[in-house]
Formats: C-alpha cells, structure tokens, sequence
C-alpha cells in the first residue's frame, strides 16, 4: 500500500485508531521513566550543581520545537505539491504542539542560564533565533484563525512556513555559523558522534528525548483527528444549509 | 525521597513545575477539543440522516 493512501481522511482516521494507543502509552511512560530518573536518579553536576536536572527538559523541548517545524514544512510542502487536506491539517494540529515546546525551551533555558550565564536572556544567536521562531509559531497560528476559507489558509500558512524554515534551521546551527553566543553547541552530535555527556546523565536524556518524540507524535495524531472531524462537521452542516 | 537541590532549588523546582504545567493544559486542551470536535460532527451527521 502505497503512503500518498492515508491522504484519504478515512484511511488516517483508521490507522490513527491503530497506532494512537500504544503511542500514548509509550509516550507517557517514556516521558515520565526520563524525567523522574533524571530528577531522582542522576547525581549534580560539578561545576553546574542541580541544575544540569534541567537538561531532562530543555533539550528533549527544544528538540521537539525544532523538529515540529520541519514536520509542519515537510507537510506544507505536501499540500502545496500535491493538495493532500489531511497534510494541511496534521501542520495546522502540530503548530501548538511546537509552540509549546518551544515556549518550554525558551522558560527552561532561561531559568538554567541565570544561575550558570548570570543572566536571564542575551541576543545569542542561538536564543534569538529560537524567540524569533516562537513568534514564526503565533504567526502561523493566528494566520490559520484568521482567514476563513481553509484552502487559502492552508495556502498562506505553508508559505508562511517555508520562510519560518530558515528560524528553524538556524536556531539548530546558529552556533556553528557564529560562535560569539553564550550558548553551546550541541553535546550530543548524532551525526558525527563524540557526546561530552557522561553516561548517567545521558542514558536518561535520551529516554526524555524519546519520550518527548512520541507525546509529539501522539498529539499530532489526535488532533489532526480533531480537525478532520472539525472539517467534516463544517462540511455537512453547509450541505444541510443549501438543502442538499 | 526529595533530592538535595541546593542553592538551585528554585531554578530546578520551577523549570519542572512550569513545564509539566504547560504540557498538562496542552493535552488537557488537545482532548477537550477532540471531544467537542467528534461530539460535533456526530451531531452533523445525525441531522443529516434526520433531513433525508
């Protein structure tokens, strides 16, 4: 069965049905294994003290917000090639998703950085690409509530991401282009390997990491539920006003 | 069974505090709108049979 299949909004709802309980469950449980062996489990940091505990949050947070956008493009870009709803629909169900992750990042970061940076905010390129993708995020929200033909909107909304993209992007690599920020780079490189995080504060990172991953991926499965019913409930009753 | 904090008890206590705040109300928000969004279209549906 070919992929471009679950563009039908019965086949999503169908496998959704599927998929959506185990999702919950994995996610609950991975979410909540990460965060309380982080919070219980890891000793403090030497130099960082009990804040390195903030790390179970605001790196699995910050993953996701980044991520979520580029899961909203790869949708946008769906919708404006191929005109699939159910695309349009799963980026506008993960918008609020992503801006709750990235308003997680940006409190959690900035509550870690006074005690270790001494103060609360800087114009870091890293921080400031991140609030500026924060503000892509409301846009692109408030874009979808304020047009009323949900084509247009859908329209609107994937341009509007596709320039958000470039936030996205930088906010992951703005440290690698300018290295006069306050925040580091990343401490553990997937791609290139050599993580500078000891094993006991790794191993429960990456349970919150993946535990973050699937709540995302949960939601966005329920609530693009909820805007295809939304759709669908719309749909009829405009059928039933032309008394079809 | 608290962990030690220290002098970042605020710091750690209120990134945790906050954080699970905010992730509670978003998928507290995200069923009850699923929940009005089915019970919506079920009503649809149903006058739709009633009128034909």
């Amino acid at each position: 069965m070919s992929i471009w299949s679950y563009a039908n909004p019965v086949k999503f709802l169908a496998l959704s049905a599927r998929v959506q309980p185990a999702l919950w469950g994995a996610a609950a449980l991975c979410v909540s294994v990460g965060l309380i062996w982080g919070f219980f489990g890891t000793p403090d940091d030497a130099r960082q003290g009990s804040t390195v505990k903030i790390i179970y949050l605001h790196v699995p947070a910050a993953l996701m917000a980044i991520n979520a956008w580029f899961m909203m493009l790869v949708a946008s870009l769906i919708w404006l090639i191929r005109r699939h709803h159910v695309s349009a629909l799963a980026a506008k169900a993960a918008a609020p998703v992503g801006a709750i992750m990235t308003l997680i990042a940006l409190f959690t970061g900035a509550v870690w950085g006074q005690p270790m940076w001494g103060t609360w905010w800087a114009w870091d390129p890293r921080l400031t690409s991140f609030l500026i993708l924060f503000l892509f995020y409301l846009g692109y929200i408030a874009l979808w509530e304020a047009v009323e033909d949900p084509d247009t909107a859908a329209d609107l909304t994937s341009v509007l991401c596709l320039v958000g993209s470039v936030f996205a992007v930088l906010s992951r690599y703005a440290v690698n282009f300018w290295s006069q920020g306050l925040h580091q780079g990343t401490s553990v490189p997937v791609a290139t390997g050599g993580r500078t995080v000891a094993d006991v504060f790794f191993y429960p990172l990456v349970v919150s990491m993946l535990g973050f991953g699937l709540l995302f991926i949960a939601l966005v499965f329920y609530r693009t539920g909820t805007e295809i019913s939304l759709r669908r409930a719309a749909a009829l009753r405009a059928r039933a006003d032309r008394g079809l | 069974m608290m962990p030690e904090l220290g002098k970042y008890a605020v710091e750690v206590v209120s990134a945790y505090g906050v954080s699970l705040l905010l992730l509670a109300a978003l998928v507290g928000l995200t069923l009850y709108r699923g929940k009005y969004a089915r019970a919506a279209l079920r009503t649809a549906e149903r006058e739709v049979k009633t009128d034909s």
